[in-house]
């Protein structure tokens, strides 16, 4: 809401020192909170004056351009000659003209120049180079008498103001109106109130016929009628000016006070040329398949939720959205039917939202307006068209309906001071509230306050709402500071504590954590390479997404980790080891829909069960990427590449950090290299997978070759972690005895399953197996691999001979061999 | 060696002669002190100190003495060789000190060279302020809750007093999800958090609940359509605005700093009534920027927006299953990069989520 300080300060007196600072501070502690403050007019500086042309000679020059030279008049003892490119005055006409020394609106300086073979002393200036508004047809002619030449045009033209812009909370649809924000400055300052509202209507007999089918739709309608308007006849500047800085821009004068009432009062008014109207005004909702073309020239299907004006030929508005073209006001309209109503506030909000119609009518409208006003404000609108475009206004008022009564709230005596935390006296909270137009009954100590709020203050419902109120004219400023005593907290959950660990780990292991967007979308799907049924192509789609190709919410943290390590690559940092931890969304195809409960009551746990299970699936994942360089060259040597090694350690390191064991086992899963894929194991249930990238996701992402990257359920690695604590071990200080055995197998045989083979093979006394050493070659044969493994056994109670541990050796190679094929290099 | 000589006279002995003892203990002494490294030392113990140097040979000769004049011979010579001898310990100390000495000296490096070969990693700033603010709360009782990003509408909007035709509703720029009619949004707050915190609990209920969030804002300097907060709820007897501008200060206090206080200016949020936006205290010129002027971080204006509280309202302690008359509490809600830009002084909300390494990497391992 924008606020200009001339025309608040009509309504209430405000001292003549009181700043706009001053001012919206103190609005901004009442809640009406401060969005700007203009200050139009300042940056015109100098002499800037009222001149009559006296005469002027029209001259067309090579260019082609038609100029005027221009004697004019400026209070002086001769006139002065200034040139004039615009053709819309005559002589004898005023105008403002800016003399030299002049500043206007953009820095520009006047200065007397030389200008199409003459001299010319300063400039005859239009609208908007006075900053005045957009026109700049031609230059500004003043109404005849409205000021002697010579004289400052500043005042004439209410160049000079202060303007605040308000952010009005949706609870406060009062204050969409001056007559709402002075109310409150009134308060702010203790000064008295002028209510622009209160107004005489006088009225006799009905006026144009209004027939309202859909009471509920529309509480009150009131019609007044102005004939004989002249169309010709100009809005007044001051109130062209005062809506223009309010932020309407000024049309003609039939629409220009309607606007100026809407802001005025905050009620929303329609006029209508009469002579476009077919027999009867009425209100109803719409028709299936009716449609109306609106003021904005789009013609719009109606739903049968729409509420609509209507005249015999059908539709002529979306009542408190948008009038129709039909029934428009122009620039011959003479006759006019002003319309000032009070709609539901639901239906025009949702027809407002329906067709994405957001006016300034239905902003206040689904707010909520004064329902006392209708009158009032139509009266004042057919006043200002009788004042200033010589219109008669007809003796009838059609008034259809009654405004509701507020319904009264009672409020305990001591609410007050409970929800605000200290003590209110009863006084103060009584005082307050009728300062905010509440009629308060009280019936003394002890006894509950009885209160029934304004007309303008339909937000008012709740006892907290007139806590609200209260508190606000106390002073937000007065709250105490007291910290409440929680009782003993548990603390954090286990699940809690295992992941913030699982940062600390991969962070400490050259990780660095990002923050991906959720979104995704087909390109990712064909980019990962995944299969037509795969699982992960199964998303949560986005109805208006905030990128069209990324429609849907993330199954897969890797598109974002990708597209976070291109991102990095493209900075010249593409030597980065990145892990993101957020939620995936699974949904079931299946799901039910979540119900729409209502809020008066707790729903019942069945109730709660079915909007918990709509909720999809939203397990937390953790994902890493690691590129380029995992270890840099330097003075020291050579560098090491990051390989699928450093994707695979990244899992076995959050999983050691949680202590939960993992088996890795060989997998085949896009977007992994099918021969470098590891799937990552947890009590038989695979919970993800690691190792490297397939060359065409690399490529596709624009990330490094060779790129690594792992996915694990972390829900899952947690809840693990969680169910298992740690066995320590038993520790020996006997000595340990060394044995290696080198073990030729098949190359498809995975190394770990060698490994654990020897494990069980050995038994109790094996203490450790460790592979060093992987070898290829001719002697060994084609497909063949020898693994070395370095055994340690150790006894608890013992020191073993080489006898038991040569036993124990042999009993582990033995099982290799029966189990994998393994044969022992000598 | 000769027999035992009871007519022996040591003095007419030659090697066990006074002088002939002394000349040899000098020339021992002359020989250490010579020895310049501790092979060359080793060499002299051989010669001086060995079985077969003039000392231990003349040692040799004192068993061939008559007893009486063994006594004396013994002590003349025993005195030499342990003179002898602690000359040699103290040379070998000395020159293993000099040697010990020289070897450290050859091997000192250029300790500024870089020794990064381990690559550095570092927790996402949105993570750690996120843990900060769960620890101010714990240590204080409170436990952090946690609930779903896509939710049900009801609980992101319903629950919270925001009906289907409320007008806040349309201001809070919902992504909606499909099918239409799903009753599934992105949660556009950590509010919904609040609502199933309430329904699965019974009060006294202390809770934080950071998260991220939700809304169709475009991508800039200053929005971005996936964002996070810090959700508060207290719910107990006798809870007041009191209670919560006490927590809020305790919180700003931990947050930015000792002394860093809020204050509140009216508001609305359909869930809390009465409502309050809060400012914190600008904790780098205290509130005192007119004296320094134009401070960068609150723009002069001596206190920074910070979120939205309140009491709750009762309707959403209805729909919550709490009952308002036996229980109140209090709620806030804090954007956290919001937060994060004005703490750490990021220019650019978009640098809190493209991932460049850069903007991590400073804040390390930061709790």
């Amino acid at each position: 809401m924008r606020v200009p300080l001339s025309w608040l300060r009509e309504y209430v007196d405000l001292p003549a020192e009181t700043t706009a600072e001053e001012l919206s501070d103190k609005l901004t502690f009442l809640g009406l909170k401060l969005e700007a403050i203009e200050r139009p007019g300042t940056d015109v500086r100098g002499p800037l004056v009222l001149g009559r042309v006296v005469s002027f000679e029209e001259e067309t020059h090579s260019n082609g351009k038609t100029i005027r030279w221009c004697q004019v008049d400026v209070g002086e003892d001769e006139p002065r000659g200034i040139v004039c490119g615009a053709l819309n005055f005559a002589a004898e006409d005023l105008v403002a003209v800016a003399l030299p020394g002049a500043v206007l609106p953009g820095g520009f300086g006047i200065g007397a120049r030389k200008t199409y073979g003459h001299v010319s002393d300063g400039m005859i200036c239009s609208a908007r180079e006075l900053g005045l508004g957009d026109d700049h047809t031609g230059i500004l002619v003043l109404e005849p008498g409205a000021g002697e030449p010579g004289a400052d045009a500043g005042p004439v033209l209410h160049i000079r103001d202060d303007v605040i812009e308000l952010e009005i909370n949706p609870d406060r649809a009062y204050a969409l109106s001056l007559r709402g924000v002075a109310r409150e400055a009134a308060t702010a300052y203790s000064l008295p109130f002028t209510d622009p509202a209160e107004r005489e209507v006088p009225a006799r007999g009905d006026g144009y016929p209004v027939r309202v089918d859909d009471p509920d739709g529309c509480r009150v309608f009131v019609a007044r009628t102005a004939t004989g308007l002249d169309p010709t006849a100009p809005t007044p500047r001051w109130l062209a000016r005062r809506i223009q800085l309010a932020g309407v821009r000024p049309i003609s004068l039939a629409v220009d006070v309607t606007n100026y009432v809407m802001l005025q009062l905050g009620q929303p008014i329609h006029a209508y040329d009469e002579s476009k109207l077919s027999g009867p005004i009425g209100v109803r909702r719409a028709a299936a398949g009716e449609h109306l073309t609106t003021l904005d020239d789009v013609d719009r299907v109606l739903d049968p939720e729409d509420l609509l004006i209507t005249d015999d030929t059908g539709p002529i508005g979306i009542a408190g959205v948008m009038g129709g073209a039909t029934t428009e006001v122009d620039e011959r309209t003479t006759s006019i039917v002003i319309e000032a109503a009070a709609f539901d506030p639901v239906s025009v909000a949702r027809t407002a939202r329906r067709h994405k119609l957001p006016s300034e009518a239905s902003r206040r409208f689904e707010r909520g307006v004064d329902m006392r006003l209708p009158q009032q404000a139509a009266q004042r609108v057919a006043e200002l068209l009788a004042e200033y475009g010589g219109a008669r206004i007809d003796d009838g008022l059609t008034v259809v309906g009654k405004p509701a009564d507020p319904e009264p709230i009672t409020l305990p005596e001591r609410l007050c001071s409970d929800v605000s935390g200290f003590p209110i006296p009863r006084l103060t909270v009584v005082g307050h509230l009728e300062r905010v137009g509440c009629a308060v009954d009280d019936t003394g100590a002890g006894s509950d306050l009885v209160v029934t709020p304004a007309s303008w203050r339909p937000d008012l419902t709740d006892p907290n709402d007139l806590v609200e109120e209260v508190l606000r004219l106390v002073g937000y400023d007065q709250v105490p500071s007291v910290l409440p005593p929680a009782p003993a907290g548990r603390g954090l959950t286990a699940e809690q504590r295992l992941r913030r660990r699982v940062g600390y780990a991969l962070a400490g292991a050259g990780f660095v954590e990002t923050k991906n967007f959720p979104f995704v979308g087909p390109a990712d799907w064909a980019n990962l390479g995944l299969a037509a049924d795969d699982a992960r192509r199964t998303t949560v789609r986005i109805t208006n997404p905030w990128s069209e190709e990324e429609p849907e919410l993330a199954t897969t943290l890797l598109p974002g980790l990708l597209r976070a390590l291109a991102r990095n690559r493209a900075r010249a940092h593409g030597d980065v080891a990145l892990y993101e931890h957020a939620p995936v969304f699974r949904p079931d195809p299946d799901h039910p829909v979540a119900p729409l409960l209502g809020v008066d009551r707790r729903p019942t746990d069945e109730e709660l069960a079915r909007v918990i299970a709509a909720v999809p699936d939203q397990p937390l994942y953790l994902g890493i990427v690691v590129a380029g360089a995992r270890e840099p060259s330097g003075w020291w040597g050579d560098g090491r590449s990051a390989s699928w090694t450093d994707a695979i350690d990244g899992v076995r390191r959050m999983a050691e950090t949680l202590g939960v064991e993992i088996t890795l086992r060989t997998g085949r899963y896009p977007p992994w290299h099918p021969g470098r894929c590891a799937e990552v194991v947890v009590d038989g249930a695979v919970i993800g997978h690691a190792g490297e990238l397939h060359p065409r996701v690399c490529k596709a992402y624009g990330v490094p070759e060779r790129t690594a990257a792992a996915e694990v359920d972390l829900d899952a690695l947690v809840s693990t972690a969680t169910r298992v604590a740690v066995t320590a071990p038993a520790l020996s200080t006997y000595p340990v005895a060394k044995e290696d055995v080198a073990l030729v197998v098949d190359e498809t045989v995975p190394a770990a399953e060698v490994a654990a083979v020897l494990r069980e093979g050995a038994g109790e006394l094996l203490e450790q197996v460790r592979l060093f050493d992987v070898y290829r070659s001719g002697q060994i044969g084609e497909g063949r691999k020898s693994l070395a493994f370095a055994l340690r056994f150790r006894a608890p109670d013992r020191t073993l001979t080489e006898a038991e541990a040569a036993e124990a050796r042999d009993a582990a190679v033995a099982a290799a061999a029966e189990r994998l094929g393994a044969v022992q290099r000598a | 060696m000769s027999g035992p000589n009871n007519d022996y006279d040591p003095v007419e002995v030659t090697p066990l002669h006074p002088d002939e003892v002394d000349r040899m203990k000098r020339e021992a002494l002359d020989a250490i002190a010579a020895a310049g490294d501790l092979p060359a030392l080793k060499q002299v113990r051989l010669d001086h100190a060995g079985d077969r140097s003039p000392l231990g040979l003349a040692n040799r000769e004192i068993g061939a003495l008559p007893p009486q004049a063994r006594k004396e011979a013994g002590i003349r010579v025993g005195g030499a060789r342990r003179e002898v001898k602690e000359a040699l310990e103290r040379r070998t100390e000395e020159l293993e000190a000099e040697q010990e000495a020289r070897i450290l000296t050859e091997e000192a490096v250029d300790v500024t060279l870089p020794t990064d070969r381990e690559p550095r990693g570092a927790r996402h700033p949105l993570t750690t302020i996120q843990e900060r603010i769960a620890e101010i709360f714990v240590a204080m009782g409170w436990e952090v809750a946690e609930g779903p990003e896509v939710e049900a509408q009801w609980m992101n909007f319903d629950a919270l007093n925001m009906g289907p035709d409320h007008p806040a509703r349309t201001m809070q720029d919902t992504f909606w999800l499909e099918p239409s009619g799903s009753g599934l949004v992105l949660r556009t707050h950590t509010s919904p958090v609040q609502a199933r915190t309430m329904l699965e609990r019974t009060p006294p209920i202390y809770v934080v609940c950071p998260g991220r969030t939700f809304r169709t804002d475009e991508l800039d300097a200053t929005h971005s359509p996936v964002f996070s907060q810090v959700e508060g709820l207290a719910i107990d007897k006798g809870l007041s605005m009191a209670h919560l501008k006490g927590t809020l200060d305790h919180f700003a206090a931990g947050i930015f700093g000792e002394g860093v206080v809020t204050r509140f200016r009216p508001s609305y949020f359909p869930f809390t009534e009465p409502s309050a936006e809060v400012d914190v205290l600008c904790f780098v010129c205290r509130g005192e920027s007119p004296a320094v002027e134009s401070c960068r971080t609150c723009k002069g204006e001596g206190w920074i927006e910070w979120g939205g509280c309140g009491v709750v309202n009762p309707r959403v302690l209805v729909a919550c299953g709490v009952d308002p008359d036996e229980w109140s509490g209090f709620a806030f809600g804090m954007g956290l990069e919001r937060t994060l830009m004005f703490r750490n002084d990021i220019a650019d909300m978009r640098d809190i989520f493209e991932g460049d390494v850069r903007f991590t990497l400073p804040f390390g391992l930061e709790v």
